[in-house]
């Protein structure tokens, strides 16, 4: 029904403007706050709406790229700006324009200063991050996807906790630090193959031996986003010292942008070298599930706690991305999108208490139930679909990733699998240790339960954590548009087997 | 209606919810609540009654598909109600047991503040229950088998202010989800053996996989007896067989409906019924069955041997479960799948009987537990204690009693299977017989005979419970009485056939029921001999002679303790899987995450630069006679390798 507008470019976009309108705004402080919050929450909710057409008008029949827009860009090195979805990308653009009105009414009253520099990091972030799922063109895509670490540097780093400075520096050095090794590659690609447009390379075939160097800048860029054991200690310090709506988002969105990168170019780009690397991403995804549970279960500061179950619940989404069929993919997105939701909520349902309370121990809490029943309804539900309970978003991708691992190699799907009895551990020991048990600190007596705009916060999240957990058909559908194909490239590779395992024999006889 | 006998309670729990939420406290609310749960479960047993009568007696099996649930390449699952027999006499059981406990709860828990939390509890769980018992595909089965789990949970830590309560709710969570992993594990072998999660399909290309490998981790093994075992595993795990069976006696910190509703009809009934419904694999995997019946009776008598010398009154009866099942599960491993249904309806009436009066004893005694600070209760509770009585006559296998017709045939297929574990399992049933007349009998004893040993204030409150207690008492009564004389023909007996029809399945060669009707003359006498030995010493030690058991107890200290402290059993899984979990956790976090991780790596990088820089900017003093004898020993440098070089 607005096939004739740049509906992508739109979505994209708007938040930039609204932030631009933000910066115009005069006045006393008061009114620029209050202005500020009003502006980005309608700019955001308007792109939300706006992006919900994109789910209505797309089709889920193909595998080809949607909605797709190109423009001259830089016409010397042959760069255009082209934009376009596709059913890995689709629901992560609406990831992103859902959280984002969800994450500036979550700040409304916890952010004094600084408001309206807040709002427009938070709209130049929305930018950001859809850009980076839209993107058709790897300079362009390059951009957005090094464009997102400013905002969130910022936020961490100007209205984070005590070790913000710390927290934000280590985040944003690791971050570029697997950056620059992509830039390379992507340089690399394009004085190969003398383009960037990603449709075209998506055909290109390339040498197995240079994929294999290939493979491995974009991981070391990827694998850090995810994050992958060993290279996740930033994301506890970053959530740590965030604001809750810097938290929701980087567990939310910016952890879905190294698997997106795994599912868009290692994949299908590279599909000799990932099935090569297949086993030592096994057994970095097993690491990660089995030793940040444990390290969870320790764990005194909720919010690092919930940071640590992400680490673990990343390792099912690269294990199930490198299984090469089609449940191990559609499990890794299912798992990347409900994993973005609950432990968005989760963050949220930390900052909750949080700004009543100003800490996030967990020994300071306990017997919350009595004062705040619906609140512990609610954490209940996302406590349960992190845990993965069936009916909840939380089962359906863990269940599939797992499914598909089991066909690929049992040693990881066994594995694997001992993670949903260590997330049920860490999870209920957290929940009984904050929520329920008498309530015998003096100064949680007078703690209220949720206000209404609370309550307009979690209303949708946990309608979602439902619905995508009994009827997830309609988001498996989105998904299965595009698993197919990347399932298939990866098995193709695999029959073919051309680069063998021997790491040694091949850096020996050096790519042309 | 097939649709709505399932998802009746799950309308009243929603119900419940709403009214939590949105009422205002007090009796009116919680009197809602319970009207609505009552209503919507009683609702739903009469629906289960007249599929009953359909499904069983008619023979109209049929599956109702609701909606899609996981759809992704072959994996093509859908919400679906199946109903043939099997799941019949599951969906009859479970709504009729669950509808007496929950008119039973409106006394039970009159005086709770949480009233419609419980109900909604108790309602949801038996949905999940439902779900799980009509399930047409391996899905659903486990969104039921895990929704029964978190259910449990819920009500096990119902009182949330006791840390005791909350301990053995995450135990039994924790330790359900350890048998989930084995039931998972089965399933994505099925789907990646047969391609398929749907029941129908799976078993109708079971016989084609029989004698293949799968490889599984570096080994080869036979795919039907791996993936059998694997989701035996599960079974074990929700039906609490050893070594899983950890969290079952430590449940009973929930409100004793929860109890009897977890320990009789549903939840541990789970197992029992996947092995039954997956009959069609089991059947082909002998060495699974084996193994089956070994961990059955091996349960059974391990159960009934703690059993005896328990001192809370529903600790004893969770043990006497726990060994139940076991026998269930022996039934299974010789392929008599129809007597451990047929055991489990009957252990449904006769156990929730036996709960429920428990916990009307309980209920009389103020919350009291403990039977060593009991006794002499029967002049006070005249009806409770006739209940006991009926309850534990059935339990024991007395003749005629439900127990007796379901226990003995089972004990009769053992034997007539005719091979090493049915023998194994026919002899360790015998003396786990001989201990349950023991234990049900000391139970009795200890609580209602003999002189009062209960405190003076307590004593002087005993009464008897209110009829909303006692009238589920005297239906399930009824059950306990008569549901193995009526039953008898049907599940086991000469009609068992038209009965069963598809549901269950059975190669002629297992036909050990058809065996059991042959057995010697021995072996169907000895059990009610046993049972009324042991009777007989229970009356010996606890009415003639009281001071006789403690002595006896410290004659035998070792293994008194030994039995007591439940084989050791918490006390091993807390040496080597919980603190070494804890331990491990720390370990990674200090050592392995701040230490190696950040020490070496951006800790390390950060210091070091900041040490360089520190260095490089030492240099920049400022002083023009340090730049100058920089300078000029640069130019001492060049020269003097300019002449030695050209030199």
């Amino acid at each position: 029904m607005m096939s004739g507008w740049p509906l992508l470019s739109l979505v994209t976009f708007l938040p930039l403007v609204g932030a631009g309108f933000i910066f115009c705004v005069r006045g006393s402080d008061e009114v620029v706050a209050q202005n500020a919050r009003h502006a980005a929450l309608w700019t955001s909710l308007l792109t939300f709406v706006l992006s919900i057409f994109l789910w209505v008008d797309f089709d889920v029949r193909t595998s080809d790229f949607q909605f797709v827009e190109t423009r001259a860009w830089i016409p010397a090195f042959g760069i255009t700006y082209k934009m376009g979805i596709d059913g890995v990308s689709l629901l992560f653009v609406l990831l992103s324009t859902f959280l984002t009105p969800i994450c500036i009414l979550a700040s409304w009253e916890a952010i004094e200063t600084r408001v309206r520099e807040y709002m427009i990091s938070f709209l130049v972030l929305e930018t950001m991050m859809v850009g980076m799922f839209c993107a058709l063109d790897m300079v362009l895509f390059y951009i957005f996807f090094e464009g997102v670490l400013i905002p969130m540097f910022l936020i961490i780093g100007v209205w984070g906790g005590k070790r913000r400075v710390y927290s934000a520096f280590k985040f944003f050095l690791y971050t570029l630090a697997g950056s620059v090794l992509m830039l390379l590659a992507i340089l690399f690609i394009y004085f190969e193959t003398e383009t960037t447009d990603i449709p075209a390379l998506l055909n290109i075939y390339i040498e197995p031996n240079v994929q294999f160097w290939l493979w491995l800048a974009f991981f070391a860029s990827f694998a850090v986003k995810v994050p992958m054991w060993p290279v996740h200690t930033w994301l506890p310090d970053a959530h740590v010292e965030a604001p809750t709506a810097g938290s929701v988002i980087l567990a939310g969105v910016l952890l879905k942008m190294g698997a997106y990168g795994f599912l868009r170019f290692s994949v299908p780009m590279l599909p000799d070298a990932s099935v090569f690397f297949t086993p030592f991403v096994y057994v970095l995804s097993i690491i990660a599930i089995i030793y940040t549970s444990l390290v969870a279960l320790v764990q005194e500061d909720m919010k690092k706690l919930i940071a640590y179950s992400s680490v673990a619940h990343m390792g099912f989404v690269t294990l199930g991305t490198f299984t090469g069929n089609v449940q191990g993919v559609e499990g890794a997105l299912f798992t990347m999108l409900s994993h973005g939701i609950v432990s968005g909520a989760l963050f949220l349902i930390v900052g909750v208490i949080y700004d009543r309370m100003h800490t996030r121990e967990i020994a300071r809490y306990g017997g919350l139930v009595h004062r705040m029943p619906l609140y512990a309804f609610v954490f209940m539900v996302m406590m349960l679909a992190s845990v993965g309970l069936p009916g909840t978003s939380g089962f359906v991708g863990e269940f599939l990733s797992l499914a598909g691992a089991f066909q690929a190699n049992t040693w990881a799907a066994l594995f694997a699998t001992t993670g949903i009895i260590l997330g049920a551990a860490y999870m209920l020991y957290l929940y009984r240790r904050v929520v329920f048990g008498e309530l015998t600190r003096q100064d949680l007596k007078n703690i209220t339960d949720l206000n209404l705009r609370e309550k307009i916060i979690f209303a949708p999240l946990v309608v979602l954590v439902l619905w995508m957990g009994i009827y997830p058909k309609p988001f498996l559908d989105v998904f299965a548009a595009s698993s197919g194909p990347i399932a298939a490239r990866y098995h193709a590779a695999k029959t073919a087997a051309v680069l063998q395992p021997g790491i040694f024999s091949l850096i020996a006889e050096k790519p042309e | 209606m097939y649709s709505l006998a399932v998802l009746m309670p799950l309308i009243g729990a929603s119900i419940a919810g709403l009214l939590l939420a949105f009422a205002p406290k007090g009796h009116g609310r919680d009197l809602a609540a319970q009207l609505a749960t009552c209503i919507c479960m009683g609702l739903s047993a009469l629906l289960a009654i007249v599929i009953f009568h359909q499904v069983a007696i008619l023979g109209q099996s049929r599956t109702v598909e609701l909606f899609p649930f996981i759809t992704s390449g072959a994996m093509q699952a859908s919400w679906a109600f199946k109903y043939d027999t099997l799941s019949a006499v599951m969906v009859f059981v479970v709504t009729v047991c669950s509808t007496a406990i929950h008119v039973y709860s409106i006394g039970y828990m009159h005086d709770d503040p949480g009233v419609p939390r419980f109900m909604a509890y108790l309602s949801l769980f038996t949905f999940c229950m439902l779900m799980l018992v009509t399930a047409d595909n391996f899905i659903q089965m486990f969104f039921g088998w895990e929704g029964v789990g978190v259910c449990s949970y819920l009500l096990i830590g119902f009182w949330y202010d006791r840390p005791s309560a909350n301990a053995a709710a995450i135990k039994a969570f924790i330790v359900n989800r350890v048998g989930d992993f084995g039931f998972a594990l089965g399933i994505f072998g099925v789907f990646a053996m047969f391609g398929s999660v749907v029941f129908d399909d799976v078993f109708a290309a079971v016989p084609t996989f029989v004698g293949t490998k799968l490889a599984f981790l570096s080994w080869e093994f036979d795919t039907l007896t791996l993936l059998c075992l694997l989701l035996f595993v599960g079974a074990m795990g929700k039906s609490a067989q050893v070594p899983l069976h950890t969290w079952l006696p430590d449940a009973m910190e929930g409100p004793t409906p929860v109890s009897a509703l977890i320990h009789a009809a549903t939840m541990v009934t789970a197992g029992v019924f996947m092995v039954a419904r997956l009959s069609p694999m089991f059947e082909y995997a002998p060495d699974a069955l084996a193994v089956v019946c070994i961990v059955g009776a091996s349960t059974a008598i391990f159960a009934a041997s703690v059993g005896l010398v328990q001192n809370d009154i529903k600790r004893v009866i969770a043990y006497s479960t726990c060994s139940q099942l076991g026998y269930m599960f022996f039934a299974c491993g010789v392929s008599a799948y129809a007597a451990a249904i047929f055991h489990l309806m009957t252990h449904a009436f006769f156990k929730a009987l036996l709960f429920l009066s428990s916990g009307s004893v309980i209920h009389a005694m103020s919350g009291e537990q403990d039977m060593r600070k009991m006794g002499g209760l029967a002049p006070y509770i005249p009806i409770t204690l006739a209940m006991m009585w009926i309850g534990s006559l059935a339990l024991a296998g007395l003749p005629f009693f439900a127990g007796y017709y379901s226990k003995d045939i089972i004990l009769e297929a053992a034997f007539g299977a005719h091979s090493a574990v049915g023998q194994y399992a026919f002899w360790l049933g015998i003396v786990a017989a001989f201990m349950t007349a023991f234990y049900s009998w000391r139970l009795l004893f200890m609580t209602f005979y003999g002189e009062p040993r209960g405190d003076k204030k307590v004593m002087a409150h005993v009464h008897e419970s209110p009829w909303i207690m006692l009238v589920p008492l005297f239906v399930l009564a009824v059950g306990a009485i008569f549901a193995g004389w009526i039953g008898y023909e049907s599940f086991v007996g000469s009609r068992m056939n038209e009965f069963w029809r598809e549901s269950i399945l059975v190669l002629p060669a297992h036909n050990s029921i058809e065996a059991a009707h042959h057995v010697p003359f021995w072996v169907k006498i000895l059990p009610i001999i046993v049972g009324l030995v042991g009777i007989g010493l229970a009356y010996g030690l606890y009415i003639r002679d009281p001071e006789r058991p403690r002595r006896i107890a410290q004659n035998a200290q070792g293994l008194y303790r030994f039995l007591l402290n439940k084989w050791y059993f918490d006390e091993l899984y807390d040496a080597i899987f919980v603190r070494p979990s804890f331990t491990l956790g720390f370990g990674f976090w200090k050592k392995g995450d701040e230490a190696t991780i950040d020490g070496l790596g951006p800790d390390n990088i950060a210091a070091n630069t900041l040490r360089l820089a520190r260095r490089a900017s030492a240099l920049q003093t400022g002083y023009v006679y340090h730049y100058a004898f920089a300078m000029l020993i640069g130019v001492v440098t060049l020269v003097t390798w300019y002449m030695l070089v050209r030199g």
